[in-house]
């Protein structure tokens, strides 16, 4: 295992492009408009409250769980822009040839920039933590549904990165990669839509969040994710071995 | 130290590289030579793991391609043709990213690029962006970049393409210095190159290797036949049949160059080992020409080369 020093050049280089920039500031700034729209919405609704009205409003109901819903299709757009880069530059700009006669393995490589694109990610979802933090201030919401949530975003990304490395490492356009990437995920979120079959709502990725955003940590979510993560680590592990025979 | 054996290697339909097998020894350096498209690159490629022979073994420092990959990567360092570095490292961080790839340890890490950025003359530019460098310099962190874990083998392809005159030294003179501590081997088709640095030169051509032997037997050798050329004044008509009918020599031939009127230079060739140019000198004077200059054809490294080639194809 040797994976370090891939790791620590592939997050640098995250922030020496303006790419990292780009990308958490157009990511912070749609969550942020969203929860802004979500808090006016209910503060909104509390004011026409009569005192006698229909029930409790509810801030978990109507802040916290329509917030994760739309922070998970921003995922959808935002990852693949970050994982356009990692493969397919090294192709692109010839730096391929060198890293692949580094003893550093196929399994070192991919960790290395799986884990850097992951770790911007992060930084990026720890900065929208504060959107909860405000909820708290002001009100009492589900401590339970937030972690839940989070954990799905979490696995989510693991998710989206697997599939987007793995079509990094087929082509060394960025753009295409990019394209790609993102046309796969909208395939897995939409694939739900396209007939009743229980089996296409199962393999779809969106569809495995709802359960998470309503607090609930189900078994096969997590299982779904995790399976998702590995079967595309796994086909990109094969791509990067049969270069050594496409030359 | 490097050892190949049977290598063959096919891109689709192309043979590109056709039962090669040769052995460079410890401290060895060794010009690998051939014309553009020969398969200088596909051999060095597959001598430090970075694609796989269709058949064959190749191996280095006892270690196979194939099957001990990454421990053979930590015995080599390599120079490609056209060096890509990431642009948006300084000099230092890279070589700090290679060594720590290259699994020095961490505390020999801050030595040992110290150590090479100074062997290549890297000092003045440490902190500055790989991008903002010049090609010369960019070449000197290639080379850095090979040698920083001090590995046994070194592996250079084309080491000096695309530099000026002036770099084309300072990099040969970079690489004679690594020689002793490291074995190289060196492709190339610039023969001037060879002739400065190696000492053993294997020539290869449409994937086949077409002579292995030092550059000293090699110069020798194509020199053996006596061949002579002579430049003389006068009438060369009588000349010539009196070289014709000397001992040994197989023909006579007017090159065509003319420095005056009645100036001829003609080419005398003989049978090797016999030396003819005493008996040349006496006939041009017996003729009553003037002999104006005399001299035995060596065969430059170019001519060998040319000559190798040509002689397969």
């Amino acid at each position: 295992m040797n994976f370090l020093p891939v790791y620590v050049r592939e997050l640098r280089s995250y922030f020496t492009s303006p790419v990292a920039y780009v990308v958490m500031l157009f990511f912070l700034l749609l969550t942020g408009v969203f929860f802004m729209v979500f808090v006016g919405d209910f503060s909104m609704a509390s004011m026409n409250q009569s005192p006698y009205g229909h029930g409790p409003l509810n801030v978990t109901q109507a802040v916290v769980r329509p917030l994760l819903g739309n922070m998970s299709v921003i995922l959808l757009f935002v990852m693949p822009l970050i994982t356009m880069k990692p493969f397919a530059e090294e192709k692109r700009s010839g730096t391929a040839e060198l890293l692949f006669t580094y003893p550093l393995s196929d399994l070192d490589l991919l960790l290395g920039k799986y884990l850097a694109a992951f770790s911007l990610f992060m930084a990026m979802l720890a900065v929208t933590l504060v959107f909860p933090m405000f909820i708290a201030i002001f009100s009492e919401p589900e401590m339970g549904t937030l972690i839940s949530g989070y954990l799905g975003l979490v696995l989510m990304s693991m998710a989206f990165i697997a599939l987007g490395l793995f079509i990094s490492s087929l082509t060394e356009n960025q753009i295409v990669a990019a394209i790609a990437t993102f046309a796969m995920l909208l395939i897995f979120w939409i694939i739900q839509w396209t007939g009743n079959s229980p089996i296409l709502r199962h393999l779809s990725v969106l569809e495995h969040f709802n359960n998470f955003a309503q607090g609930l940590i189900d078994t096969r979510d997590v299982v779904y994710y995790l399976s998702f993560t590995l079967l595309w680590m796994f086909l990109t592990l094969r791509v990067l071995e049969s270069k050594k025979w496409r030359g | 130290m490097i050892q190949l054996d049977r290598v063959n290697k096919f891109y689709g339909d192309l043979h590109a590289l056709k039962d090669i097998s040769f052995r460079v020894n410890r401290g060895e350096i060794v010009g690998f030579l051939g014309p553009n498209g020969a398969g200088k690159t596909t051999t060095m490629k597959i001598l430090n793991g970075f694609m796989a022979a269709s058949s064959g073994t190749a191996e280095v420092a006892g270690f196979r391609a194939d099957i001990d990959s990454l421990e053979l990567k930590r015995r080599i360092g390599y120079l490609p043709e056209n060096v890509s570095l990431y642009m948006d490292m300084t000099v230092d961080e890279y070589l700090r990213f290679v060594a720590r790839a290259k699994r020095v340890p961490r505390r020999d890490l801050r030595a040992k690029v110290d150590r090479v950025a100074g062997q290549c003359g890297l000092e003045d530019v440490t902190n500055r962006l790989i991008g903002s460098l010049s090609k010369g310099y960019r070449q000197r962190v290639g080379l850095a970049q090979a040698i920083v874990s001090e590995p046994e083998v070194l592996i250079m392809d084309e080491p000096t393409t695309g530099l000026d005159p002036a770099q084309i030294v300072e990099i040969r003179d970079l690489i004679k210095s690594f020689a002793g501590e490291h074995t190289i081997i060196l492709s190339t088709h610039i023969l001037q190159e060879v002739g400065a640095l190696c000492e053993r030169v294997i020539i290869i051509d449409d994937g086949r290797i077409v002579t292995e032997d030092s550059l000293e037997n090699l110069t020798r050798s194509a020199n053996r036949g006596g061949n002579v050329l002579v430049r003389v004044q006068g009438d060369i008509a009588v000349l010539r049949e009196r070289l014709q009918q000397l001992d040994g020599v197989t023909g006579v031939r007017e090159t065509g160059e003319k420095a005056a009127e009645d100036e001829c230079e003609l080419l005398v060739a003989a049978d090797k080992d016999i030396d003819i140019r005493r008996a040349v000198a006496e006939s041009v004077v017996g003729a009553g020409c003037g002999l104006l200059e005399l001299r035995p054809i060596r065969l430059s490294l170019e001519e060998i080369f040319i000559q190798t080639i040509t002689r397969n194809a």
